[in-house]
């Protein structure tokens, strides 16, 4: 008697369940805007009130504006498109770079005895203060910027390309000699789809650590790019400037960032992983 | 024919792990290896999988010496090692690499409808019960049609009734093509339900014991009472095997039939 009481309260549940979900998939990515749009309209509110005269922290209207006259004057475009420039071109140099020497360290033992303490010790060195002599040798255009920030992309790349290679599982690789895979066959078929999940990690590090870079190259020395736009806010007392610069760095760190995501997440779906378990 | 002449194994740490194992096992014969832990049983499988080669000794298939992984040599692990990247259907046809698309579909759909799993081609390893993903570590092993396929305890993390179930679709497959099955196990009467021939092995060094024959009709009756006589002899053997002041009968037991009964 209890059993069948019970079951149409379950039918009932089911329904109201299924839509939550329909729901929360256009909800999720909304739900990441919450905490900024609070705080924006927050300030936007106690300088409208008059709490604030909003000079040194200007609202986000003033921000806005910012933005909107240096994209009217065409300076905002050539600003993004140098700074975007010298990451794209930084990060493909540190991750051809960081991708084949932690390849051939992670696979060859005796590579990794011979190379992998000059590169640790080379990773101890704070990069910018390979920045003087960059400047020396490269000179202080593009060239030193992008060695700057392809040197603080190459060091993330190279560990995690490394570490994956080291920790694959020795079980999965011994499936690979039981088919008698040839040493090409063995990395295509089983090493690079057992690292690509800490390569995808490791390019996304390294991304972030081009952003980084990119900044202090162009604080160095300058006449264009976001990095130039906060220095010469700085100089000329222009607060709106510089939150306009760091407002779009975040835009195009989180827009580059979220480009790769998109692009491995086909190649990542078979991951048992604990954060896959939403995909279900 | 596949020989196994004289087999030991020393690792570089100096475990002595194997000792002179000779044995003689003919085509479609379907062997099991008990003994308790350290006796070498994994040691010996590995050998003669050419996964690790043996320090003493030879592995012979067919006068062909082994000492590498053989395309006529298959292995199925105590875990289903599936690929986690491919697909149930693209794990199965892992082996099948060199073959044209549209045969290696072929068998690989043969292959799946076999071990009762078509409606899995497309599902993730993730997805798959233990027992079906041990199913699918089967038909990969099974599918580039072994003449040797070796099992390292397959069915030991599994549950007693997924366990016997595998256990007679193992038997099932095996009728298709009769490859050489030899089967490392702990389990009795996992040995006296398949095989044909146990080999009870004694540890350290692990060598051989004492061979039993089990010449019951299959399908065998795990309730017969000769079912339980043949459990008891092994049962017995192995109890012997780990008494050290029982002494070696390897010259015996190699000359042919262990006659202890």
């Amino acid at each position: 008697m209890a059993m069948t009481a019970d079951l149409p309260v379950l039918e009932q549940t089911a329904t109201p369940r299924a839509a939550p979900a329909r729901w929360s998939r256009h909800a999720r990515p909304a739900l990441g805007l919450v905490v900024p749009v609070v705080i924006a309209l927050g300030w936007e509110l106690v300088v409208g009130l008059g709490y604030s005269n909003g000079r040194l922290v200007p609202p986000p209207s003033k921000v806005f504006e910012t933005i909107v006259a240096l994209a009217k004057s065409g300076e905002l475009s050539r600003h993004i498109l140098a700074t975007l420039w010298r990451v794209g071109a930084g990060f493909a140099l540190g991750v051809i770079a960081g991708t084949i020497m932690g390849a051939i360290s992670g696979y060859w033992d005796f590579a990794k005895r011979v190379l992998d303490p000059t590169v640790q010790a080379l990773r101890a060195i704070p990069s910018l203060a390979w920045v003087p002599l960059f400047v020396l040798w490269l000179g202080i255009f593009e060239t030193s910027k992008i060695a700057l920030i392809a040197v603080g992309v190459f060091f993330p790349i190279y560990l995690g390309v490394m570490g994956a290679i080291l920790s694959v599982d020795r079980k999965i690789v011994e499936v690979g000699r039981v088919f008698r895979l040839s040493g090409p066959a063995m990395i295509r078929r089983i090493l690079l789809p057992a690292v690509l999940p800490a390569y995808v990690v490791a390019l996304r590090v390294g991304l972030g650590l081009g952003w980084m870079f990119v900044v202090a190259a162009e604080l160095i020395g300058a006449s264009e790019g976001l990095g130039y736009l906060l220095l010469d806010g700085q100089q000329l007392g222009k607060p709106a400037q510089i939150l306009a610069a760091i407002v779009i760095f975040a835009i195009l760190g989180k827009l580059t960032d979220w480009l790769i995501e998109v692009t491995a997440a086909p190649l990542l779906r078979w991951q048992d992983a604990f954060g896959a378990r939403g995909g279900q | 024919m596949l020989a196994l002449k004289e087999v030991g194994k020393t690792y570089p740490n100096g475990v002595h792990a194997l000792e002179r194992f000779s044995a003689e096992i003919s085509p479609g014969e379907i062997i099991a290896i008990i003994g308790g832990s350290g006796c070498g049983k994994s040691t010996l499988l590995r050998a003669i999988a050419g996964l690790d080669r043996a320090s003493t000794g030879s592995v012979t298939l067919d006068n062909a010496v082994i000492s590498s992984p053989h395309a006529k040599i298959g292995i199925i692990f105590q875990e289903p090692r599936l690929l986690p990247w491919l697909s149930v259907a693209d794990n199965i046809g892992f082996g099948l690499a060199d073959l044209p698309a549209d045969v290696r579909r072929e068998r690989v759909a043969a292959a799946l409808a076999r071990v009762g799993l078509a409606d899995k081609a497309a599902a993730w390893p993730r997805e798959l019960s233990g027992g079906q993903a041990q199913r699918v570590a089967i038909a990969r092993a099974l599918v580039p049609q072994p003449e040797v396929l070796l099992l390292d305890e397959p069915f030991s993390a599994l549950d007693a009734f997924t366990r016997r179930d595998l256990q007679d679709h193992l038997l099932d497959l095996w009728a298709d093509t009769r490859p050489t099955l030899i089967l490392v196990t702990h389990d009795v009467d996992e040995a006296v339900v398949l095989a044909d021939r146990v080999l009870v092995m004694r540890p350290r060094p692990g060598r051989l014991f004492e061979q039993i024959t089990i010449n019951l009709a299959r399908p065998r009756d795990r309730k017969s009472e000769l079912f339980d006589t043949f459990k008891r002899r092994v049962l017995t053997a192995l109890d012997r095997s780990l008494d050290r002041s029982v002494r070696d009968v390897t010259d015996k037991s190699s000359a042919g039939e262990a006659m202890w009964w």
